[in-house]
């Protein structure tokens, strides 16, 4: 880790002040303290953002639910109104399955983190550029992403991304030039060069706030497959939420996660849902419909099928058939 | 000559007892130092700076910008300009400074000139790896040709289990100080008794200078025996800094880059049957690799444990790559051995559409010991509920979950090593045992006391066992499942050699001869007259001023014939399954391990090192590999968020039987570390295979690889 | 070097996915002034914001003016180090005084600085388990924590743990059923485990599992710490619910 100075403000307007290009927000520190031991961030100056009030909480907003940018996993995990309401989140959060992690980690972390592929934490950046071409078509990708269709092959992270944008929430994002508003799908960006950030936040913002409108009478749920049940990264994952007409769909949000740069809205098994009622067999075939457009690599193709599989069960855990 | 055979089992007041853990309390409380916990006055901080490319020549080193850093104190070059560097983590320069920040800082400013080199890292296709391969062995036994042509069903299949790290939760390290004429040496080792030795060589100073101290160790496996280029560089940069002690530890990447790794097997296998089940030919052709040193493996000892059969044809070559050197793995060769092969056997069973378990039983003599490989077949049946559970393969059920059981056999030596033990008996009662030895974390410190307990009568508590110092008698390092035989029997004769000499005093004073003693329950009285004697303290006050000491020598080559101890393990493992045929998920429900070690000194502590040797299966069979990049050469995963272990929640129910029946008694003591570690890996294999109905070829049995041997792809 | 030259003619005649390195006998002349080639470049915020401009939300204004007046009481907006600054942490309720750099993590200042080395490095990396503590009554991962922004906190280590000399009954557990070989993740394990009772006095062994979900061990200690734990949560009574 190179030396930084450090600073713990109280106020947004002193955060503010302190950031910029050579700057890192420090939340919950797991990923940011890893990244700088690596050296694959060496930042002058760490601005812990936890001390600043407005940014705690979890509370009821309006008919939905405002998420402080620092709210641990484990405050999401406690909170009623999430479990009843919210279950692809609550899903989502327990997933993470190391106690510490949930203690430390933060809303806001989850989704300003950076990815965990090897050859980017390896040192060769987003795109994994060794003279000009990307190592991950032809190297050790089974981890990587079957859709975007690159140059970027790293999967997002977020554990909360998929759950957030199946349910139409929005982020905050403060700079000292001013705030704004930010919809959760378009937070996330697929990056099409070295120096484009896998998000839409500026180096003098702060992500301080998530909200999410009233889930009420939309059926929602999460599908994570890992490879252990100890703490691990899902290989894929789906979020749904399901806006009820009676029995019957009338409007489907399925987000794919860990399976392209950014969570992954997959449209055409959305465009299906609509006007049918779950069963096994829309479940199945939403899935393959979900999938329809990967571009698997050379050792990831499996991940095809688990992110059909992802979408099956997420929609009949949602309808309550799981 | 005094009568050191163990007692009989059922007079045994300390041996066999489920004694806890003597220094359980120090760790789970965390008064126990382990080396990297050591924080001498003057402590200063070590950093190894090693080659991020798999194969280069540094052209030019230039370490001045460093070296002006406020807080560094010395810096040596290890590989300089001209050297070769072979791998990616190859040692380049070390540095000590005052703080751990500071040392890392200085590394950055060391400026670097390479030469790249092309490389090889990637062994899995043999094809491809060319001049890199070199044979390394070839068996011909019986009429191989004419064994397949009168074979009723031949079985062909590949299979592979790749490089895995034995990744020690205390990296590889020590803390040095060298002041003056005196070298104080705190590393973390299996090898206390010799590695002063080979560091005083590496440093160029007499042993006698050389103090080696160890309490506690964060785990081996087999690859802490060396005192490694890192500890003389220790070394170095203590004296190099005026003799403040230098702690150098590896870092994690470090750790799993090179400080060693179990070799990989691959291999294309045939196999031939008689139509009832006898297994008749044995052909393979595999490659390995641990290295730049090539993968050797023992060819002969394939088909591993069925070796009887009577026709083979065995082919293997070593592959030489650009990483770090294997390193012995908890029970060297025999993982792969046993997976290979019970692999291949299970398949050749499913083809004849034969139980698996039917079909290890019928061919139990071409084993080494048919008789205990057929009762220990039988008793993990038994536990495993095999008769009820057992089922065709791929006829694991009908929904996505399907349930499959499978068999993994294993044999090991375990012989004791060469060990001295000293024991002393003070005229105030105390006593204590001395030995070079080291505890792992196998409880070696525990079982040392209950020996020594048994000889005296005493209770373990009472006796005070000092281990983990050059300066005891030597003891043979700990390795290869040879500790255990070694101290017990090193323990037993020193004691029992102590013992004679107390009676020698006592003996008059109770009017009797010494041979008429015993000592028993914190007494020596006459035997088979419990009202003639004296209390322990008692007795040993009539030492007077003069203590007991005396030694007790187990050689290793010569240890069968006196009884004490032996060797020979064998065990079978039993794994059952659910795989989401789904999502290619493995869920470990229930393993079942039967082993016999001879005679159990610790049942407590001998039920954990089988536990523990089935959850290490666990991970090398369901998630656990070092993946290399063939395109930059690194290892991509030297962390422990990719180099994965199985977790709490990952294993499923384990069932341990330690087969202590008279006649495995009888045997003596025989080493148990590494065997049951073996036949896991095949046992869980084998049961996935059974459950969804085809072989997954290569472990770990990840879902990429069930999903693609399900779709009918070679994964 | 002939050893060299063999294997450039065996990779010319078979490039296995060598595609993108070089096999040029010369070799190629890479500088490198980093113990790893880690992204020269790095990763600049101000590249952020070039590559993907202003302009996809909403902007306001006038949110920060209200707080930057709050700004003046505060003494966290000041900037520490890079140097050493002098830190105080609470350790087992004693207050403890130290300096250290920012860029020091929690683990490596109760292992180097304060001589509490009950919390192992393993990793380093947030994952395994080994330098967990209680951080104002919840685990967290030591080497993940900056010393200076544990400040303030009670920060509770297994040194901590004993009262009186008498074991915690999660030490005592530990002992009792074996839950443990060689030591080392055993004290991340013990807290771990202390604070999951602590959150869940009555666990069953399902729970027990899934609440030890982040710490590993490497000799296989798993059967006894799981029988530990539920010794120590009928020890304990219940009594921290």
């Amino acid at each position: 880790m190179e030396a930084f100075a450090y600073a713990s403000p109280a106020t947004l307007a002193e955060a503010g002040k302190l950031l910029g290009p050579d700057a890192e927000v420090l939340a919950g520190g797991t990923d940011l303290i890893s990244l700088m031991k690596d050296y694959v961030l060496t930042p002058k100056t760490v601005v812990n953002i936890k001390n600043i009030q407005e940014l705690h909480g979890v509370a009821k907003h309006g008919s939905g639910l405002r998420i402080g940018a620092v709210a641990t996993f484990d405050e999401l995990s406690m909170n009623p109104q999430i479990r009843t309401e919210y279950p692809a989140i609550h899903t989502a959060v327990l997933g993470i399955t190391s106690p510490q992690i949930r203690n430390m980690g933060t809303a806001g972390g989850d989704l300003c983190q950076r990815p965990r592929c090897w050859y980017f934490r390896t040192g060769y950046g987003l795109l994994a550029m060794q003279d000009g071409k990307s190592l991950v078509p032809g190297g050790e990708n089974k981890y990587h992403a079957i859709f975007g269709g690159g140059p970027a092959y790293f999967v997002s992270p977020s554990s909360l991304g998929p759950a957030l944008i199946a349910l139409d929430a929005k982020v905050t994002l403060v700079s000292p030039s001013g705030k704004r508003t930010v919809d959760a799908s378009k937070f996330f960006v697929n990056p099409k060069d070295e120096n484009t950030r896998e998000v839409d936040l500026h180096p003098d913002e702060i992500l301080t706030e998530i909200v999410i409108p009233s889930a009420a009478g939309i059926k929602n749920a999460t599908y994570e497959i890992r490879e252990r049940e100890a703490m691990d990264w899902p290989l894929a994952a789906a979020s749904v939420a399901l806006k009820m007409s009676g029995t019957k769909i009338s409007q489907a949000k399925v987000v794919l996660g860990h399976v392209a740069p950014i969570p992954w809205e997959a449209e055409k098994a959305e465009e299906y849902l609509k006007g049918k009622s779950i069963d096994a067999a829309t479940a199945e075939e939403a899935g393959k419909l979900a999938v329809e457009d990967a571009q698997p690599l050379s050792q990831n193709g499996y991940k095809v099928q688990l992110a059909k599989v992802a979408v099956k069960r997420a929609l009949l855990a949602a309808a309550g058939k799981a | 000559m005094p009568d050191y055979s163990w007692p009989p089992m059922e007079k045994r007041r300390a041996i066999g007892k489920p004694v806890k853990r003597a220094d359980g309390l120090a760790k789970s409380t965390g008064r126990a130092k382990f080396p990297s916990d050591l924080n001498p006055p003057g402590l200063l901080f070590g950093y190894l700076l090693t080659s991020p490319h798999a194969h280069a020549r540094v052209t030019s080193i230039d370490t001045s910008e460093a070296e002006k850093l406020p807080g560094v104190t010395a810096i040596r070059v290890i590989n300089g300009a001209g050297k070769e560097l072979q791998w990616a983590g190859q040692e380049i320069a070390s540095i000590a400074a005052t703080s751990e920040p500071v040392a890392l800082d200085a590394a950055r400013k060391i400026k670097i000139e390479y030469d790249i080199l092309p490389h090889m890292v990637d062994e899995q296709d043999l094809s491809q790896v060319g001049s890199r391969a070199k044979p390394a062995g070839e068996v011909t036994t019986g009429d191989p040709e004419k064994a397949f042509q009168e074979a009723d069903v031949v079985c062909e299949g590949s299979y592979g289990i790749p490089v895995i790290t034995h990744c020690c939760l205390e990296s590889h390290g020590q803390v040095v100080e060298w002041k003056g004429d005196t070298v104080n040496y705190w590393p973390s080792t299996q090898n206390v008794s010799a590695l002063g030795a080979e560091l005083a060589r590496a440093i160029k100073v007499p042993v006698t200078q050389v103090h080696t101290d160890m309490q506690y160790m964060g785990g081996g496996f087999g690859s802490k025996f060396p005192s490694d280029l890192w500890g003389s560089e220790c070394a170095e940069l203590s004296k190099a800094s005026g003799g403040r002690p230098v702690k150098l530890f590896l870092d994690r990447a470090q750790e799993l880059k090179i400080a060693g790794n179990r070799p990989s097997v691959y291999g294309d296998i045939k196999l031939g049957a008689k139509k009832d089940g006898t297994f008749t030919v044995w052909q393979s052709k595999t490659w390995a690799t641990g290295g730049m040193g090539g993968g050797n493996l023992n060819a002969d000892q394939m088909p591993y444990v069925f070796r009887g059969v009577p026709n083979r044809k065995i082919n293997h070559t070593a592959v030489s790559i650009n990483t770090g050197s294997a390193r012995a793995w908890r029970a060297p060769n025999n993982q792969q051995l046993s997976y290979i092969t019970c692999s291949a056997l299970e398949d050749l069973a499913a083809k004849l559409d034969m139980d698996a378990l039917d079909f290890f039983l019928k061919n139990v003599d071409l084993t080494s010991r048919p008789e205990v490989y057929k009762y220990q077949l039988e008793k993990a049946a038994e536990l495993m509920g095999w008769k009820k559970l057992a089922h065709k393969r791929g006829e694991g059920g009908s929904g996505h979950m399907r349930r499959g059981l499978g068999i993994g056999v294993n044999m090991w030596g375990g012989l004791g090593h060469d060990s001295t033990c000293r024991a002393i008996i003070n005229p105030d009662g105390t006593v204590a045992v001395e030995l070079g030895s080291q505890d792992l974390g196998v409880g070696t410190r525990t079982c040392i006391g209950q020996v020594a307990a048994e000889t005296f009568g005493l209770p373990v508590s009472a006796v005070t066992v000092n281990i983990g110092r050059d300066s005891y008698p030597p003891s043979g390092a700990s390795g290869g499942s040879t500790t255990i035989g070694g101290v017990s029997a090193s323990t037993r004769k020193a004691t029992v050699n102590a013992l004679a000499k107390l009676f020698e005093v006592v003996a008059p004073a109770l009017g009797t001869t010494p041979e008429n003693l015993e000592a028993a329950d914190g007494r020596i009285q006459v035997k088979g007259n419990g009202s003639k004697g004296l209390a322990w303290k008692a007795a040993c006050a009539k030492l007077g001023v003069n203590k007991i000491q005396e030694e007790g020598k187990n050689v290793g080559r010569t240890a069968p014939r006196e009884g004490l101890i032996s060797q020979g393990a064998a065990g079978v493992q039993m794994a059952d399954v659910s795989v989401d045929i789904e999502t290619g998920r493995v869920k470990l429900n229930k393993l079942v391990a039967v082993q016999d070690c001879g005679l159990v000194v610790n049942p407590r502590l001998a039920e954990s090192q089988v536990f523990g040797a089935c959850i290490m299966s666990t991970c090398a069979a369901l998630m656990e590999e070092r993946v290399m990049d063939q395109q930059i050469g690194r290892v991509l995963n030297a962390d422990m968020e990719f180099y994965k272990l199985s977790g709490i929640a990952d294993i499923g129910d384990i069932v341990v039987h330690l087969d202590i029946r008279p006649e495995m008694d009888k045997r003596g003591v025989i080493g148990l570390g590494e065997p049951p570690a073996i036949g896991g890996i095949a046992a869980i294999g084998n049961a996935v295979a059974n459950a969804i109905g085809v072989r997954v070829p290569q472990v770990p049995v990840t879902p990429d690889k069930v999903l693609g041997a399900l779709a009918g792809r070679k994964a | 070097m002939i050893r060299f030259e063999r294997i450039c003619l065996n990779l010319c005649a078979n490039p296995p996915r060598l595609d993108t390195i070089s096999i040029d006998p010369k070799g190629r002349k890479e500088v490198s002034a980093v113990k790893d080639p880690k992204d020269p470049k790095g990763f600049s915020r101000r590249g952020f914001l070039r590559g993907v401009g202003i302009g996809s939300g909403a902007l306001t204004t006038g949110i920060l003016q209200t707080e930057a007046d709050a700004a003046e009481t505060s003494g966290g907006s000041q900037l520490s180090g890079p140097g050493e600054v002098p830190i105080t942490l609470t350790i087992n309720g004693k207050a403890m005084k130290t300096s250290v750099e920012p860029r020091m993590t929690l683990l490596d200042t109760l292992r180097n600085k304060l001589d509490h080395t009950a919390a192992k490095r393993v990793c380093d990396r947030g994952t395994c388990g080994a330098c967990t503590v209680i951080m104002n009554g919840k685990v967290v991962y030591a080497c993940s924590v900056l010393a200076i922004d544990a400040q303030g906190k009670q920060i509770q280590t297994l040194e901590g743990l004993s009262q009186n000399g008498k074991p915690h009954p999660v030490s005592q557990a530990f002992l009792d059923h074996d839950a443990q070989q060689c030591g080392y993740c055993t004290p991340g394990f013990v807290m771990a485990t202390k604070d999951f009772l602590d959150h869940h006095p009555h666990p069953t062994e399902e729970q027990v599992k899934h609440g030890l979900g982040g710490n590993f061990c490497r000799c296989g200690t798993y059967m006894g710490i799981r029988k530990a734990a539920l010794q120590a949560a009928q020890a304990m009574g219940g009594k921290n619910a």
